[in-house]
């Protein structure tokens, strides 16, 4: 189980990450600039590790599939990014930033990876300010907050409905400020199809050229991930059509160690699905519920108009239910509870699949322009999506897949199982645990890219000093290119009759039905059967048309194929975990009032999965979870 | 619905393209034009024929990825909106879309209707940033920042560098990508030490890149998905000739 060290530093859980950087090894500034370090994707993760790592004076090799470093995904986190900076003077505190992202993860998370999020959260936003992010403010000049789900203090930061494409830009720009000085060299449109290991350690990647089609060998000292999320793998999500697994799929292939595999949240406030053809539920911030009430009707098969219903035959279930958090109840349980009414019968809409978010309390109380102030953009949003006027009747919002708790195992470090290879932002397993609170995705991004990286980083490059530098000549090179290329040449010559998207919108049915919100053991079951038959059809019945340059459908088979590896691990994963916490809600496994029942007793582990090879079952090993500063809890909302 | 679809296609960036003429039928109302396409290269695989490639990630108007001309129109015929965010209930029953890349000497053409905006980068590459490395950052709520100064810095900064104000200007010129974000970093007291410098450095490098002058025709701000206004480069143009004449 050597493989399972998460290098947890001596101390107490305050001193820790202190006791880390003290002791941490350093580069010689002289030595920093004969060390490349790859990064691939360019969100909030990887353009601040890239630039920080720049600004130390090593050189960085930057990587995304989007046509400019700007678009990644990140840009689209609406709502805000959370700091233990106690500006409303309420009672928030690192600690409580601690605890509640501990409690809101569902005790399935490190202590003490936990506590650094909340340790560092404060100098992001200095960072951030100092880089220009315009966070609102208050009249007298200052930092205005808002609150967000799962707590009950103020400390969201954030920049109208854009917080997401605020940051990032901060990160991007700081990012161009270091290839203007030569120490970043940006590959847009080139996606990484593998990474190469040299003696067991990560010392490169195989890339493609997206406009040309070109196979390209990259050399550096280390490797970091940051590609975010596997959420599409629903194909109906909140993310963006090109988000993939593949950059940590095909390094799970190569030995990296994956957990929490089927932790997926579900966002509560989505736009739901009106037709066949969809290709996005679009999220709608969760700051909506800070003034928004989330309601359905009291009688099944009410066909009134929402306005028409009177007050006492409305269900404010969230508020039945949690009278302590109410509407801001965590994403986890708002989106159970959603799919609790829409399937005993009371979802509106003209699918029948949306709960209401009326907004007409708070524009009783606030007017429009407050309202429009804190939430324009939005509104205008789904006014343009819907053709309707949500300042005059409420919104039809639903549950959709959205963020991925689960990903690459590291270890306190930020290193994956395989030396040399980081895993930073949402493409690592680390820090939401089974559930992740509103505005701490941001943050974790920010704060492994901007303060953890730069000193775990560094502190592995110190021994690879003398180990030669890495070369595109070696053989490893040589025999992960071929492996692209064969695979690519694959995709060309199946000639089938199936396009990629039939494929991707097959599986994303399958595991949003087998396993999405709710899961349970016969479902479970069919689902691996189902994927295992779609793969064997996907080899035999896709369709590429076109040629090997230029081509999305060709970029899609690749993404995919890694989809219908990485969903058989997914039901898997929620097979073997026997018992409810966070997002993983197992039927077998809830209380008398539908609540998720935790197994501390037998689960108190992460489940870390292992490949160990094509067609072979995985390997499963278990990091215990120590708890040494706050009690398991039933986690209560009520 | 059925529409009758003129599409631009081009094998790559030095090949002649042409308008190509596509029939669809069965488009609903609450689909998004880019759920339109992708139903119209569902139906060229099953033929056997190469897709048609556009640019789009995100779907939800925030990335900048997207960009089409449709009927002449950067993002088509709504005012503010991106190519993802225009839904099919603007078009009717038998209609003709003209549908084509964005167009400028500075943006080339890949592919069909996927472009190289790198120009932009290199004119944020130029400039367009706060020179704070990580580390260096003071507490937030040192410096105290007026609640419509930073609302009137956001203004700016929303652009999400979609070219549609490029496209859309007869003279091609990238004014309004370039004064928003000067003007976002120069409102903001963090970035006003830098400010005569990266005008000067994000302007030159605009005219470099070939994209055009601007002469006040206010199509840009039409087109903006942010709405960006064009006061913005009235501001960045005042700030340059002082930076010049004042540089030394």
């Amino acid at each position: 189980m050597s493989k399972l060290d998460a290098k947890i530093p001596e101390g107490s859980l305050e001193d820790k990450w202190s006791n880390f950087k003290n002791k941490a090894r350093l580069v010689n500034p002289a030595n920093r600039k004969k060390m490349t370090v790859i990064v691939v994707g360019t969100g909030l993760a990887g353009a601040s590790c890239a630039a920080a790592l720049a600004e130390q004076g090593y050189q960085i090799k930057s990587f995304c599939f989007q046509d400019t470093p700007r678009r990644a995904h990140s840009v689209a986190a609406q709502g805000g990014v959370n700091a233990a900076k106690n500006y409303k003077n309420d009672g928030d505190s690192v600690y409580r930033m601690f605890y509640d992202t501990i409690k809101g993860g569902d005790f399935r998370s490190r202590e003490a990876n936990v506590y650094r999020l909340a340790e560092c959260s404060a100098a992001l936003i200095d960072q951030a300010v100092a880089q220009g992010v315009p966070f609102a403010r208050e009249y007298g000049g200052y930092l205005n907050n808002r609150s967000f789900g799962g707590v009950q203090v103020s400390r969201t930061f954030y920049a109208r409905g854009q917080t997401g494409q605020q940051l990032l830009l901060g990160a991007y720009q700081a990012l161009m400020r270091q290839e203007n000085l030569g120490k970043v060299k940006t590959y847009s449109r080139h996606e990484m199809l593998d990474l190469v290991l040299i003696d067991g350690k990560a010392k490169g990647i195989i890339s493609r050229d997206l406009v040309t089609g070109e196979i390209e060998r990259h050399a550096a000292d280390a490797v970091v991930l940051a590609t975010g999320g596997y959420g599409k793998i629903y194909y109906l999500s909140t993310l963006a059509m090109g988000c993939n697994a593949s950059a940590i799929w095909r390094a799970h292939k190569k030995g990296a160690l994956m957990a929490g595999v089927s932790w997926i949240q579900f966002h509560p406030t989505c736009l739901p699905q009106s037709g066949e053809n969809q290709s996005k539920l679009t999220l709608m911030s969760e700051s909506l519920r800070n003034d928004g009430r989330i309601w359905v009707p009291l009688l099944p098969d009410e066909k009134r108009a929402a306005a028409a219903i009177p007050e006492a035959e409305r269900d404010y279930y969230l508020e039945r239910r949690y009278p302590a958090f109410g509407n801001l109840s965590p994403r986890d349980i708002s989106s159970r509870a959603a799919k609790e009414r829409i399937d005993a019968g009371f979802g509106v809409g003209p699918m029948k699949n949306a709960v209401y978010l009326d907004f007409s309390k708070a524009l009783a109380e606030q007017g429009k322009e407050k309202i429009k102030e804190k939430y324009g953009n939005l509104f205008a949003m789904y006014e343009k999506i819907n053709g309707i006027d949500a300042y005059n009747e409420p919104m039809l919002i639903s549950p959709a897949a959205h963020f991925t708790m689960g990903g690459l195992w590291i270890d306190y470090e930020m290193m994956t199982s395989i030396p040399g290879l980081f895993a930073l932002g949402e493409a690592n397993f680390s820090d939401h645990g089974a559930n992740r609170l509103g505005a701490n995705s941001l943050l974790q991004a920010c704060v492994d890219g901007y303060f953890i990286a730069p000193y775990t980083i560094p502190n592995y490059l110190a021994g690879e000093l003398n180990t030669g530098k890495p070369d595109t000549s070696h053989p490893a090179f040589a025999d992960a290119e071929n492996a692209v290329k064969a695979q690519l040449a694959f995709f060309m010559q199946c000639k089938g009759s199936l396009s990629v998207d039939y494929f991707h919108k097959t599986l994303g049915k399958l595991l949003y039905d087998k396993c999405g919100l709710s899961r349970n053991k016969t479902g479970l079951e069919e689902a691996i059967k189902e994927i295992q038959q779609l793969r064997e059809l996907f080899k035999k019945e896709l369709r590429i048309t076109g040629d090997a340059g230029l081509n999305s459908e060709l970029e899609k088979a690749g993404r995919v194929a890694d989809y219908l590896e990485l969903g058989e691990l997914m039901c898997e994963d929620a097979l073997q975990r026997a018992e409810s916490c966070g997002a993983h809600f197992r039927e077998e496994f809830q209380t008398a009032e539908g609540e998720a029942l935790r197994d501390d007793q037998d689960y108190a582990y992460v489940s870390v999965w292992e490949w160990t090879g094509k067609d072979q079952p995985h390997l499963l090993h278990k990091e215990p979870l120590v708890f040494e500063n706050v009690s398991l809890s039933v986690r209560s909302y009520k | 619905m059925k529409l009758n679809l003129k599409i631009w296609r081009q094998e790559h960036s030095e090949a002649k393209g042409s308008l190509v003429n596509y029939q669809l039928d069965g488009v609903t109302t609450h689909m998004s034009f880019l759920e339109m396409l992708d139903m119209l290269n569902e139906t060229l695989i099953q033929k056997g024929e190469r897709v048609i490639e556009f640019d789009h990630d995100c779907r939800e108007g925030i990335c900048g990825q997207c960009g089409l001309m449709i009927n002449g129109r950067a993002h088509g015929p709504l005012k503010h909106t991106t190519t993802c965010q225009l839904h099919m209930r603007s078009f009717k029953d038998g209609d003709t879309v003209y549908i084509e890349p964005f167009r400028a000497n500075a943006f080339r053409v890949l592919k069909d209707l996927k472009i190289d905006r790198s120009s932009f980068d290199r004119i944020i590459k130029a400039g367009g940033y706060i020179s704070a490395s990580t580390g260096q950052a003071p507490e937030a709520n040192s410096i105290p920042i007026g609640h419509e100064q930073a609302e009137a810095a956001f203004d700016a900064a929303a652009c999400i560098g979609c070219g549609a104000c490029v496209a859309t200007c007869k003279n091609s010129s990238a004014a309004l990508f370039t004064a928003a974000k000067a003007v976002h970093l120069a409102i903001l007291p963090q970035g006003q030490i830098e400010s005569a410098g990266r005008v000067l450095a994000m302007v030159d490098k605009m005219d470099e890149e070939g994209f055009g002058h601007c002469s006040n025709t206010e199509a840009c701000e039409v087109e903006c998905p942010q709405g960006i206004s064009v006061l913005h480069i009235a501001e960045l143009n005042f700030r340059y000739h002082k930076s010049r004449l004042l540089k030394k």
